[in-house]
Parts: C-alpha cells; sequence; structure tokens
C-alpha cells in the first residue's frame, strides 16, 4: 500500500520533470519568481525587524523632510502671491516718498517746509499719455487719532475714491463703501477696517455710530473684511499698502478737512510737509502690459521730478519675485532632504552588506541548488528595494503629516503638492536600487564552494 | 553525441529521471564519465596539485562511495563532480554533456536539473519552511509552482514527514532535517545525488535511518555518490573507490 503510493509519486515526479522541460518559462514563470523571490526578501526583513527599522530610518527621514520642507516652502510661496496678488496683478501703485535729501537732514540746517510727492497732474498726466488705463484711484493717507468714547488709537485715514475697494480686491464685511454722491458732497462718512472696528467698538456695532477725527465727528457706513493673507506678508510688501489700521473717508472730505499740508512739531521747530496725493492705483485692462507700464509712468515721473520723491509698485513683478524666490527655496529644501536620502541610502548599503555576509552560507546553499548569479543579485535587489519603499512609504505618511501638524499648531500655511510625496519616492526607490546593486553583486560573485564552508 | 568515439560503454540515449535500468545488453547505463580529470589550486605564485588525473565511469544506478584519507582530494573532486568547481583539465560528462567548459549560468542550470546534493550539515535554508526547502530546486528551475508544491509535498510524505511540512529546520532534529534535505535532493529527479558525509553529524539511530532511506533509494535504481570515513557506510554501498594523493587507488565492487 505504501510502496503504491510511493511509485506514483515518483510517477508524478518523472511525469512532472518530463513538463519541465516542455513549458517555456513565460511571463507567468518570471512572476512567480518575482514574487518568491520578494517573499524570501520580506521574511529576512522581518526576521530582522529592529534592525530593519533602524535602517529604514534613513530613508524614512530624507523622504519626510523633503515633503515637509517642500510643503513649507510652497506655502511661504503661495502666502506671497496671495498678497500681492491683493495689491492686484492689474494694478500700478504710485506712492509718494519722502525724498532722501530731505529725510536725512542731520546737519544743522533743517528744512522748515517740504513740498514733495505725486500731484494732481502727475496723475492727469499718465491718465492722458498711456493707453489701457482703465481707472486711477488716488488716494491720500494722513496719520490721525481717531476715537470713539474713550477708544482712542492712531491709525491712517485714508481718503480716496469709490473704486477704492474693487481695485484691491478688498471686500466689504458689513455696510456699505461710500457713493459717489458722498465724495461730490464732501460727507463725513467713514468706512472702517476690521481691526479698527474691533479696537474701538469692543462691544457694539459701530454702523449707524460715529467716530470723532480733529474735532468732527464721521458717520461710519461700513466695516472692509480683513486683508487676511496680506497683513502677513506686510513687512516683505515694504511699505503701508497692507497696514491692518486703516480707515476710508471720501477723497474730498480729507482734503477739506486736513488740507494738503501737515504740520507738525519737531524738536528742531516747526515741520511743515505739504503733499497732494500719497498714494494712486492705476488699473489696466491688461495684465500683459503692466511691467512695461510702470517703467514708462517711471519715465514720465522722473521727467516731472527733479528729486526721486515717487515710487512706483508693479505687484505682477513682486508676484514673479516670490516665484522665484520660492524655487530657490525649493532648490535648497531639495539640496538638504537629497542629501539626507544619500545618507539613508548609505545606511541600506551597509545593512545589505552585513546582511549578505550573514547569508553567505544560504547564497551557497543556493547556487548549489541551481541559482543563477543574477538570482542572487534579484533576491538582495529586491530586499534593498522593499526597506527603501517601505521607508518611502512611511517617509510619505510622515512628509504629509508634519506640513499638517505645523499648520495646525503654527498656523503655517503649507501646501503638499500631488508632486512632492511622488517625487521624494521614486527617489528612495531609485536609492534603494543603487545603493542596492553593490551589496547584490558581491553576493552574487561569491564562490559557491567557500561560501558553502562558510560557518 | 560528443562522446561517441570515446565511450568505452555504448548507452542509450538519457532518459532523465527514468528509473528503470534499461540499458543495451551490453552493459549498464553511464550516467556520468570523468576523463582524466586534473586539478591545480594556484594562490599567486604557489600552485598545488591536488587531483592528477581521474577517470571515473558512473553507472545508472550505482551505489557508490568514495573514501581515502583526508587531503587525498576527495573535496574537490566531489566539488567537481557537483558543477560547483571547474576541473583545471579534463572532461567531465553528465549525462551527454561536457560540463567541464560550461559558463556559469549553464553550471547553475545543470546543478538545478541534474544533480541532487546532500551535506554533512543538511545546509537547509531557515527561513523556509520544510516544503518550501523540498522544492527549491524546482523553484530555480522555474518548475510551475503547484506542481512543485506538490511534489514538494510527496517527498516530504515519503521521508516520512507528513506531521513537519510547515515547520521550519531549527524546530527539527538532526535526523529530520538529513531527510528534508534528501527529499530536497530528490526533488528535481537528479541523474545523480551527491552525498557528503550524510551520517557524519548524526546519531548512530539517526544515521541508520538515513542509511536505510539510501537503501530504499537504491532500490529505486537511483545513482548515489557518497563521500565518506566510515567503513561501515562504504561496506553497504556496492562499489568502493578509494582515492590518495590525487589518484584513484582502488574501485571495487562488493561481491
Amino acid at each position: 500500500m505504501n510502496e503504491a503510493l510511493r511509485k506514483s509519486g515518483i510517477l508524478k515526479i518523472a511525469e512532472a520533470v518530463k513538463q519541465r522541460f516542455a513549458i517555456p518559462r513565460g511571463m507567468a514563470a518570471n512572476w512567480t519568481r518575482l514574487k518568491k523571490t520578494a517573499a524570501v526578501g520580506l521574511k529576512s526583513i522581518y526576521a530582522h525587524g529592529l534592525r530593519s527599522l533602524l535602517t529604514v530610518l534613513g530613508i524614512v527621514i530624507g523622504v519626510a523632510a523633503v515633503i515637509s520642507m517642500l510643503a513649507v516652502s510652497e506655502g511661504r510661496s503661495f502666502e506671497a502671491q496671495q498678497q500681492f496678488r491683493a495689491l492686484g496683478s492689474n494694478n500700478i501703485i504710485v506712492k509718494s516718498v519722502k525724498p532722501v535729501e530731505v529725510q536725512g537732514g542731520g546737519g544743522g540746517f533743517r528744512p522748515q517746509a517740504v513740498v514733495y510727492g505725486l500731484t494732481y497732474e502727475d496723475i492727469a498726466t499718465i491718465e492722458m499719455t498711456i493707453p489701457g488705463i482703465t481707472n486711477v484711484i488716488p488716494s491720500r493717507i494722513v496719520k490721525k487719532n481717531v476715537r470713539y468714547l474713550d477708544n482712542t488709537m492712531s491709525t491712517d485715514v485714508v481718503g480716496t475714491t469709490v473704486d477704492y475697494p474693487i481695485s484691491r480686491n478688498y471686500n466689504l464685511r458689513e455696510g456699505r463703501f461710500f457713493t459717489q454722491d458722498e465724495v461730490d458732497g464732501q460727507r463725513n462718512v467713514v468706512v472702517l477696517s476690521q481691526e479698527v472696528a474691533t479696537a474701538l467698538f469692543p462691544l457694539t456695532n459701530p454702523i449707524g455710530d460715529s467716530i470723532r477725527i480733529d474735532g468732527y465727528y464721521y458717520n461710519v457706513i461700513g466695516i472692509m473684511e480683513s486683508e487676511g493673507f496680506s497683513n502677513l506678508g506686510r513687512s516683505q510688501a515694504g511699505s503701508s499698502n497692507a497696514a491692518p489700521t486703516r480707515i476710508f473717508i471720501p477723497m474730498s472730505a480729507a482734503r477739506y478737512r486736513f488740507g494738503e499740508t501737515l504740520v507738525r512739531q519737531t524738536s528742531g521747530g516747526i515741520e511743515s510737509e505739504t503733499v497732494q496725493l500719497h498714494e494712486a492705483i492705476i488699473q489696466l485692462e491688461d495684465q500683459d502690459s503692466v511691467e512695461e507700464v510702470g517703467q514708462i509712468i517711471e519715465q514720465i515721473l522722473a521727467r516731472r521730478h527733479r528729486k526721486v520723491d515717487y515710487a512706483v509698485e508693479v505687484p505682477l513683478a513682486l508676484i514673479r519675485q516670490a516665484e522665484q524666490s520660492a524655487l530657490r527655496d525649493q532648490l535648497q529644501a531639495a539640496a538638504i532632504a537629497g542629501i539626507s536620502l544619500l545618507v539613508g541610502g548609505i545606511g541600506i548599503m551597509n545593512i545589505m552588506l552585513a546582511s549578505v555576509t550573514e547569508r553567505t552560507r544560504e547564497i551557497g546553499i543556493r547556487r548549489a541548488l541551481g541559482a543563477k548569479k543574477k538570482d542572487i543579485v534579484m533576491q538582495f535587489l529586491i530586499e534593498a528595494v522593499i526597506l527603501s519603499g517601505v521607508g518611502g512609504l512611511i517617509g510619505v505618511i510622515l512628509g504629509i503629516t508634519v506640513p499638517l501638524l505645523l499648520s495646525l499648531f503654527w498656523g503655517m500655511t503649507t501646501i503638499v503638492t500631488f508632486g512632492a510625496p511622488l517625487l521624494a519616492f521614486s527617489i528612495s526607490a531609485v536609492i534603494g536600487v543603487a545603493f542596492g546593486i553593490y551589496p547584490s553583486m558581491r553576493a552574487a560573485d561569491m564562490d559557491p564552494v567557500e561560501a558553502l564552508r562558510h560557518e | 553525441m560528443n562522446s561517441a568515439g570515446t565511450a568505452p560503454v555504448q548507452h542509450g540515449p538519457a532518459v532523465i529521471g527514468s528509473p528503470s535500468i534499461s540499458g543495451p545488453s551490453l552493459g549498464r547505463n553511464i550516467v556520468a564519465r570523468l576523463e582524466d580529470i586534473k586539478k591545480t589550486y594556484y594562490m599567486g605564485a604557489l600552485s598545488e596539485q591536488v587531483l592528477h588525473g581521474i577517470s571515473i565511469n558512473f553507472y545508472r544506478g550505482d551505489y557508490i562511495s568514495i573514501m581515502g584519507p583526508s587531503g587525498c582530494g576527495k573535496s574537490t573532486l566531489m566539488n567537481i563532480l557537483g558543477c560547483l568547481d571547474q576541473p583545471t583539465s579534463g572532461k567531465y560528462f553528465l549525462g551527454e554533456e561536457d560540463t567541464s567548459k560550461m559558463a556559469d549560468d549553464e553550471l547553475s542550470t545543470i546543478r538545478g536539473a541534474r544533480l541532487g546534493f546532500i551535506f554533512q550539515s543538511y545546509n537547509l535554508i531557515q527561513q523556509l519552511t520544510v516544503v518550501e526547502n523540498i522544492e527549491l530546486p524546482l523553484f530555480y528551475q522555474g518548475h510551475p509552482e503547484e506542481e512543485s508544491r506538490q511534489i514538494a509535498i510527496d517527498l516530504a510524505r515519503r521521508v516520512g514527514l507528513d506531521t513537519r511540512m510547515d515547520h521550519r529546520p531549527f524546530e527539527l532534529s538532526g535526523g529530520q532535517q538529513q531527510r528534508v534535505a534528501i527529499a530536497r535532493a530528490l526533488s528535481n529527479d537528479p541523474l545523480i545525488i551527491l552525498a557528503d558525509e550524510p551520517t557524519g553529524n548524526l546519531d548512530s539511530r539517526s544515521g541508520a535511518e538515513i542509511l536505510e532511506l539510501f537503501d530504499e533509494l537504491h532500490q529505486q535504481g537511483k545513482t548515489l555518490i557518497m563521500v565518506t570515513h566510515s567503513d561501515e557506510l562504504a561496506e553497504r554501498s556496492e562499489r568502493q573507490i578509494r582515492l590518495r594523493d590525487g589518484l584513484v587507488e582502488s574501485d571495487e565492487r562488493s561481491p
């Protein structure tokens, strides 16, 4: 009975072996081979859990670093761009700047009356000379103490026209902006910024109430939205553009109430400053010509002014600059992360070499049982790739989590683009192969006799 | 037929895997043949000749023990027979193929397809189960998965490891491990099975069991070549080849 079983077994084997020579080594066989080889790699990784984990740590940190650093720099550049975009990418902003000679003035002689800055004529000339200008929004900006009951604060009072909010993508949160009628009528109405509103009216709704500036009362008719992103980048803008504590009154009222000359008491005596316009937003039809027009405006102003008492800002150019600096940031991040990935790769190579030495005997056995050199190469290469792949995967998860935590707890803007994890993961896979090749080749090149003798 | 001119004994086409002894009337089939094998090891400027010209015919169904004092070249001869090492000169026919000029990949293939190895220290792979160890030669031959598994299971039963199929080598006794190794050596139905001191690490009872298994294989027509120090083992085999200083000293058949 037992004998019969054995015989049938042998027959079966004989049959199977005959078939072996008939079966072409097609895709299916290769796939099985790969699967089994991968299984061997996995087992060996699993058998040395802690060691594998430590090996993989380098890759994990590298990949996580790539992704988080890219996310942070992406977020920063997004913020900067957002802020400049808030200035309007179709806009050119012309400002009055106190000339340097006057500002310095540390010497004995101090001019008592300074006249500088943009004039109405400047703006009219620009408007007439350059085609494609859709709108010009001039403003006068005067620093004043504003007051409601016992609350006072120092703020920029902006005298402007009705189009100001539209030109800056700056929306009302409540109430309304002033109308053309109110501008024409030099009415005492005011629109507060969110920040001023909460400072002066901590408890009540300011709309309908009045605030006092220089002894005149102004009726509060609206509150602007907080400027959000642009506040964060204030210092980058290098101007008062995004100053949060602004309030808005009709241009005509500003001229009428405050005049064009600001008189100030200083330690050296009385100083007066006369400025017609502090700022003008020039809106163009077409974004493409913004930078060109900005240069032309600069030329016009240069011809009309003896001193450089003006500045021309092109938000679009600032956006471009921000983009460029973001690119630089990203390259830097990539370089640092690349180095850490390299270190991770060396870690993998190190552990693979140890693994090869440790398993010399196994290599000998496999070679004796018919494994070709390329089978051995595959076995160790797959192991290296699995190590770096798993490391890469953990790194991707960590790399997505870290920016998330940064946003959550520090309010940092971080953006994980689709490409970053993909890039980091592929680099880690490539590193696995690159640093796995040498140990694998070493394993394959062992003399089977020597390897079998190895203790 | 590269060996037709020199072969002293006529033999039919090598039918791999056929356990029957069905040679032409003149004599038995030759499964392997060594022709004036010489082996010299070079170490820098030094060289040492280990084999000085060995010629042996191995017949189908032979049960051979190779003996000799240490340093006589037994191990070197076994390595050459196992296609793990190449002779410096001479020819080694395995089946009808001359292996002495083969490239590494071909040698791997021939080891996997035509040879079975049994080592003194078993040499099982520790991470693999009994069945996985047994089917390993078939795996490297690219043999279909399910069939390999079936062959391995059948062989595990045959060597009496029915209940240990999913165990790992370190969970088995020495005798059991050696039986796994034997099953593994049978999985590809080799032309010859090479055993290097197969009972060297075993206690006498396990050793005896292994030898019984060898007898069984011999009865089934397998060709066994065994290196041993033990006279007891040698007496059990049918043909004893003694080496001395790299030459065949004697080649006798048991009566």
